[in-house]
């Protein structure tokens, strides 16, 4: 484990690899042939059906109309006929819903793209320049990839109100991006300070400025930590919660605020929180399943956040 | 790596160098960039770092010395209102359920599926399918357990599958609330009937129950006839009660239905001496009885409420439930970090102690387990960090009626200071506690850290 932070690409996409598939004959296959495998196969199914029971229950209730919800949603393998996209085409037209989604991404895309910039600037000076309290300064950062988002929440309402940003989006954005910064220069330093120091060298011998350097040269390189790193940060804000209920006013309140505001009358919500949820859980499972790789790679190298 | 970026030797770095190079060249070692050139690059991260995140932690700090409003200073007086309010005393209680229940659980969970997964053939499938909840968000994974949650057995599948394990192992009764007419020659006894008079073998029992609807009556029943003289102590048991009127109390009128299954029991001096059941027409016979005195009794069984599960959201219940959606979703973290782990233990090692003749449980307790110890901390670190900082599944999870019980510290914070008591000089008090509480992982991962690097 230690040594996944400090070797960029090839060691950590293998961990990764290894990570999340890969059957490897060890200790389980040395006690299962001896008890023979069948135990240990049930074992793991049912604690997959376990595991996928729960979400499943969501996705089919949000397929139930509000008239049929009598029963459990579990009936519907008996009739299948009572399953309609009725409570999609609803959500689409409900304002708040739509406009709730619309503000998600609105907070998310620049919050992402903004720690991603900072954040692998300001990596790739710890990594590669020299400057007066270099050591320290990278230790405070790594001090702060823990710091509860509450230590925050008072300091910079007060500060927003002064500002008159309190409430839009650009201070949520703002707030997102320094949280998230500790991360993200922990975590490109580590992977650029992997980068073969011969091929900076041999730039700089070429004559190419630093911000050459960095450009075509470190973020090309460092792009499997970035993609980690814009992974990590895209499902964090897309999933925040506190930060938007805090923060963001009502007129620009995130998905996951306004499904909350649903659940005060659950029974009734059902209706629209199901499928607001499973819209608000899609989009990260999408980017999930398209970028695992990135994504374990990611949690193998930031674990202590 | 290299070799596979296109574009990154040839043309591309030279173009806008141009006459800076050099000048640069010099001291354009790698390592040795420019002081006054690191500043451009550092300036943005660290001004957010500094106005966002470091100044607030000391104005938190401050602030927490000062009352609601923050006009007047008053010392150590939230830290004293902290440790005495209750609803604070609750959610520090909470917490330290949290913390001490759900890392553990998580990593022994994530620890058995990791060295589970090696052995079969599709792990990735279900590395991937438990692992899959790391992505979701609080609120929907909150909003899922809401649903799984549901109190009615018909609504939530927790309670689904606990009535339906309960059923298993204990019948469910077929009289749920019957009991006698008040005039009739049953007396209630712990829960059960007994009858007020005793029989003798030859005697015919007529015992009449009302209390629920002929509709919930087994199919099987068929209309109770009077219980025929017999040289036994037969009966029969019967619902006292005809559909759409009519019909007269204690007496079996046609079409009144005999109740099949109730279980009779003939008690002499407070022991059973004999136990039957009833027919489809509500008869019973207690076969080859002595002679002597006996009192009749339907015991208990027959009429216990139907199991309907577990008061999940209730507040009792509700803290274990929370942790319980908490461990869904982050299983699939620590099995992936541990498989990682275990990924990287040498083979040799595992193989020359099972040449040196340790069983496999050995060498899992003396070769794996130590090699394993550092990532297990790491995990259980992260998720002591992470458990700490616990909020929107509590907030999303608990009832508002029982949000009170299921508090932990970092809703409290949310609850004190923006929540409609708007006492932000306690909430910073309660926003120090928690960062005072992650401080030691804040030295455990600069310490690490440090150790890394020499």
């Amino acid at each position: 484990m230690t040594t996944t932070m400090e070797r960029p690409s090839v060691p950590q996409e293998e961990l990764a690899r290894q990570a999340l598939g890969a059957p490897r004959r060890g200790v389980a296959s040395r006690i299962a042939s001896r008890t023979g495998g069948g135990f240990i196969q049930v074992f793991l199914v049912l604690i997959a059906i376990f595991w996928t029971v729960p979400a499943i229950g969501l996705f089919v209730s949000s397929l139930v109309g509000a008239q049929d919800s009598g029963s459990g949603w579990w009936t519907f393998l008996l009739e299948p006929a009572q399953l309609s996209l009725d409570n999609y085409s609803n959500l689409l037209s409900n304002d708040d819903l739509v406009g709730s989604f619309l503000n998600t991404v609105l907070i998310t895309v620049p919050s992402t793209l903004g720690v991603v910039l900072v954040g692998s600037l300001a990596a790739y000076a710890f990594a590669w320049m020299q400057f007066w309290g270099r050591d320290w300064i990278f230790l405070i950062v790594i001090g702060l990839l823990v710091v509860p988002v509450q230590v925050g929440l008072i300091p910079v309402a007060e500060l927003y109100g002064q500002l008159g940003i309190f409430g839009s989006i650009p201070g949520v954005v703002i707030f997102h991006i320094a949280f998230g910064l500790p991360f993200a220069i922990f975590l490109l330093r580590n992977f650029f300070a992997g980068i073969p120091r011969d091929l900076l060298e041999a730039a700089r011998m070429d004559g190419a400025s630093e911000w050459t350097i960095f450009r075509r040269v470190v973020l090309p390189l460092g792009l499997p930590a970035i993609a980690s790193l814009a992974i990590f940060q895209f499902l964090w804000v897309w999933n925040d919660f506190l930060i938007a209920l805090v923060f963001a006013g009502r007129d620009v309140q995130p998905l996951t605020v306004f499904l909350q505001s649903q659940t005060r009358q659950f029974g009734e919500s059902i209706d629209v929180l199901a499928p607001g949820a499973f819209l608000s859980l899609i989009v990260p499972l999408i980017v999930f399943f398209s970028f695992q790789r990135y994504f374990v790679q990611g949690t193998l190298a930031g674990s202590v956040k | 790596m290299a070799e596979d970026e296109p574009g990154l030797h040839g043309e591309g770095q030279v173009a806008t160098a141009g006459g800076a190079a050099a000048v640069n060249a010099p001291d354009s070692q790698p390592g040795l960039g420019r002081s006054w050139w690191s500043l451009a690059y550092l300036l943005p991260a660290l001004f957010l770092l500094a106005v966002v995140v470091l100044y607030p932690i000391l104005y938190t700090i401050v602030r927490s010395l000062f009352d609601a409003n923050g006009d007047s200073f008053v010392g150590l007086e939230n830290y004293g209102d902290m440790f005495t309010d209750p609803a604070t005393l609750i959610s520090i209680r909470n917490n330290a359920i949290w913390v001490v229940v759900a890392p553990i659980v998580v990593t022994t969970l994530g620890l058995i599926f990791a060295v589970l997964t090696e052995r079969i053939r599709w792990a990735s499938v279900f590395k991937l399918l438990v692992f899959m909840p790391m992505a979701i968000s609080f609120v929907a994974a909150g909003i899922i357990f809401r649903l799984v949650y549901q109190a009615d057995p018909d609504q939530g599948v927790a309670n689904a599958l606990v009535v339906s394990v309960h059923d298993i192992f204990a019948d469910s009764s077929a009289y749920p609330g019957a009991g006698p007419r008040e005039e009739a020659e049953l007396s209630s006894v712990d829960g059960g009937f007994e009858s007020t008079a005793t029989y003798g073998v030859g005697d015919s029992v007529a015992l009449g129950l009302v209390g629920f609807a002929p509709g919930d009556v087994s199919p099987d029943a068929v209309p109770a006839s009077e219980p025929a003289a017999g040289d036994a102590l037969q009966g029969v048991v019967w619902l006292d009660f005809a559909v759409g009127g009519g019909g007269e109390e204690g007496s079996i009128d046609n079409d009144e239905l005999g109740l099949p299954g109730v279980v009779v029991q003939a008690v002499q001096d407070g022991t059973v001496a004999a136990s039957t059941e009833t027919g489809a027409d509500g008869a019973f016979v207690f076969e080859g009885l002595a002679d002597g005195d006996y009192t009749l009794a339907l015991p208990r069984d027959n009429f216990r409420e139907p199991f309907n599960g577990l008061d999940w959201l209730g507040p009792a219940l509700i803290t274990p439930a929370i942790i319980g959606s908490y461990v869904w979703i982050w299983a699939g973290f620590a099995m992936v970090l541990i498989a990682a782990g275990l990924a990287a233990i040498p083979r040799d090692a595992l193989e020359a102690a099972r040449v040196d003749g340790a069983t496999e449980t050995q060498v899992f307790r003396r070769v794996t387990m130590p090699l394993l110890a550092p990532v297990l901390v790491v995990v259980l670190v992260t998720l002591v960090i992470n458990v700490l900082k616990v909020f929107d599944l509590v907030y999303i999870i608990a009832p508002g009626s029982v949000q009170d019980d299921a508090s932990v510290l970092a809703l409290q914070m949310y609850r004190v200071s923006f929540g409609g008591a708007d006492d932000q000089g306690l909430g910073s008090s309660l926003s120090v506690l928690l960062f005072l509480l992650v401080l030691p992982a804040m030295a455990f991962n600069i310490r690490r850290f440090r150790r890394e690097q020499s």
